[in-house]
């Protein structure tokens, strides 16, 4: 174990195997299929705005796929301004420890 | 006593004591028969003051029941209890029963009806909070545990100072709303912020939590914010201050967590982001508001602790809590996953969670009101706690690579504790009107209309691909982020050595000055005043009788002109 973080300080024995199982989840094949219904999931809550009306209390949020797009961007500006002051305040690990 | 039931902080604070002086099944009964008791006890407490006695000359309340105390004391002993039920197995009896007491002052601040009272239990919540920091048992935890301690009493001083002015100036100790207008109550509202981890001292709880041990954490996550929560409730509802702390507060745990390697350290960075949605709503201070605060403290706890549980669980099987050496352990921890992503699920608000029904209440109170900037900046919240705890925290964790380990699932009582938490997340979720019973207004609230059940799927469903599509940006590095506690724990301390240093500099140079007048003057001084000088040696008498004669003669002469 190359990081050992164990409360007590004591190693605990973890059974490990090497290479890789090739687990059904982790298959190249999964993963395509998991991306295509994450993909039909994403297209269906924004066409099912058609039929069920979100309603708008600042008119913006009414607007047809508003909650979509605003959540994308405010996820993209959080993780580019996360990004940005990383730069800042990251520090290593053992900053603290001198 | 109430009747012949003793206050509900007592029982828990029996059952602290009787775990040191019991063993074995003996103490097992003890750990889960005193929340239970506990939880009879809150349920017994009237509404108005139940209890009156004179303390240093002051007429105080130490039992005083509402519907809202009793909701924040009901959740503190189910979590004492089934914190209990995840830990007796694994965690030494010290630190349960340290757990205990920390969980004792929790109930004593829910129903405590005057500020000397709160006061009390406050401490007792910091001093036992401590040493349960202090059982992670590492030399971290140790120095982590020294520095929450300082920042809890300095709050606590910070408190005791407020309702002192405040006692003096109005005559009165009793708990009521207040509103910041003047010294005391400033202070008094700083020193419950404090608690609450808010700016600028929000670091305290990033740094304590991730360092106490994998059982710890599960009941740090759950008494002193949320306590703290309770008592903006009693005393500063409405205050349009706290708007603004709990704003940034919930901004502050999305981008630190977004930033953090360390499994449960992302999971501290939330709770400061939940508490900021209810700091928030204690700030619009509406009926609606004030029952959104109190729902989502109640469901937070519950989905908090279930995460700090799943976290607790691999660290306890793998010793490993950075993200960047987890990862694949779905494969053999199914059911700590399940869990994991249930907690997640809850704290990210998903539909047919308690997160959905509790934390829509915030922002329906901010819509409202009309407040136009708050209601997006929640939107945007709940987006990014999906994006920092509701995806990144599982997904790391549990996914992402493959590590190579393969540990055990989680022992049957760890196991059991998170069962009967997701249990609960989920069915608030779905049946949330038990809840909206204990709440202290009366609720007419339908969380599951179509139209805002379709904005909170859109919500998050791109929240969610905007983290897969980002997630090169977010590759983990072993790093941890500076926040304003570099400012005592770095510059301070530079300041202070830099101090020492000028000192011993400023003594260099004072001696040096000594040893020059030492050889320069002095030494002439030394001369005629030492021993074999002419003023400083012996003298024999013949000539100090000489000169007597001569000087009286002087003196005669001069006498006579």
């Amino acid at each position: 174990m190359t990081h050992n973080d164990n409360h007590k300080g004591a190693a605990v024995d973890v059974p490990r195997v090497e290479g890789d199982d090739n687990h059904w989840l982790t298959r190249p094949r999964t993963i395509r299929r998991l991306w295509l219904g994450f993909a039909l999931v994403l297209a269906a809550t924004v066409l099912l705005q058609l039929v069920v009306k979100v309603k708008g209390y600042f008119v913006v949020d009414g607007w047809f796929g508003f909650a979509a797009a605003f959540g994308f961007a405010c996820c993209v500006a959080m993780v580019l301004v996360a990004k940005l002051l990383g730069v800042i305040l990251k520090r290593r690990e053992d900053y603290y420890d001198d | 006593m109430i009747d012949g039931v003793p206050p509900p902080a007592f029982l828990l604070l029996a059952g602290a004591l009787l775990i040191g002086l019991t063993r074995g099944y003996l103490r097992t009964a003890v750990m889960f028969l005193a929340p239970v008791a506990a939880l009879w006890a809150v349920w017994q407490v009237p509404d108005g003051v139940a209890v009156t006695a004179q303390f240093l000359g002051y007429a105080i309340e130490p039992v005083e029941g509402s519907p809202v105390r009793r909701l924040f004391a009901s959740i503190f002993t189910i979590m004492a209890f089934t914190g209990a039920l995840f830990a007796f197995r694994q965690a030494r009896w010290f630190e349960l029963s340290a757990a205990y007491a920390y969980a004792a002052g929790a109930l004593g601040v829910c129903f405590a009806g005057d500020l000397i009272t709160l006061f009390l239990y406050w401490e007792l919540m910091a001093i036992f909070s401590t040493v349960v920091v202090w059982c992670g048992g590492t030399p971290q935890a140790r120095a982590a545990g020294i520095r929450y301690a300082i920042m809890h009493l300095l709050g606590g001083v910070i408190l005791k100072v407020g309702i002192e002015g405040v006692v003096i100036h109005t005559g009165s100790a009793d708990i009521r709303p207040l509103l910041a207008t003047n010294f005391d109550t400033w202070m008094i509202l700083i020193g419950i912020l404090i608690n609450a981890a808010a700016p600028p001292v929000s670091a305290w709880l990033a740094d304590a939590y991730p360092a106490s041990s994998p059982t710890g954490s599960v009941f740090l996550s759950a008494f002193t914010t949320k306590s703290a929560v309770l008592a903006l409730i009693l005393l500063f509802p409405g205050e349009p201050v706290l708007i603004w702390v709990g704003l940034y507060m919930i901004f502050y745990g999305i981008v630190y967590a977004l930033l953090e390697n360390d499994a449960r350290r992302i999971l501290a960075y939330s709770i400061v982001n939940q508490v900021g949605f209810m700091v928030v709503a204690v700030g619009i201070g509406t009926e609606l508001a004030i029952n959104g605060a109190a729902a989502h403290a109640f469901a937070h706890i519950i989905y908090k602790a279930l995460l700090f549980m799943s976290a607790g669980v691999v660290i306890y099987r793998t010793g490993v809590t950075r993200c960047s050496d987890l990862g694949g352990l779905f494969r053999t921890m199914p059911l700590t996953t399940v869990c994991g992503i249930i907690g997640a699920l809850a704290i990210s608000s998903f539909p047919l969670t308690s997160g959905f029904t509790t934390k829509t209440l915030i922002s329906v109170a901010a819509e409202q009101q009309g407040l136009v900037l708050v209601y997006f900046a929640l939107a945007a919240a709940s987006a990014g706690v999906f994006l920092h705890a509701g995806i990144k925290f599982p997904w790391f964790v549990f996914f992402q690579k493959d590590s190579g380990m393969r540990p055990k699932d989680a022992p049957w009582n760890m196991g059991a504790a998170m069962v009967i938490l997701a249990f609960l997340c989920i069915f608030l979720g779905v049946y949330p009107e038990p809840l909206w019973a204990l709440l202290p207004y009366p609720v007419e609230y339908e969380p599951y209309e179509p139209g805002k059940v379709l904005f909170y799927l859109q919500l998050l469903l791109f929240s969610g691909l905007a983290f897969f599509l980002l997630l090169p940006l977010m590759k983990r590095t072993l790093t941890i982020s500076l926040d304003t506690d570099w400012i005592w724990r770095v510059l301070l301390h530079r300041l202070g050595l830099w101090l020492l240093a000028l000192g011993s500099a400023l003594g260099e140079r004072l001696s040096a000055l000594a040893r020059a007048i030492q050889t320069g003057p002095g030494a002439r001084l030394v001369q005629a005043l030492g021993s074999a000088g002419p003023l400083g040696r012996t003298w024999q008498i013949g000539t100090t009788a000489l000169w007597i004669a001569v000087l009286l003669t002087g003196y005669v002469f001069l006498y006579y002109f």
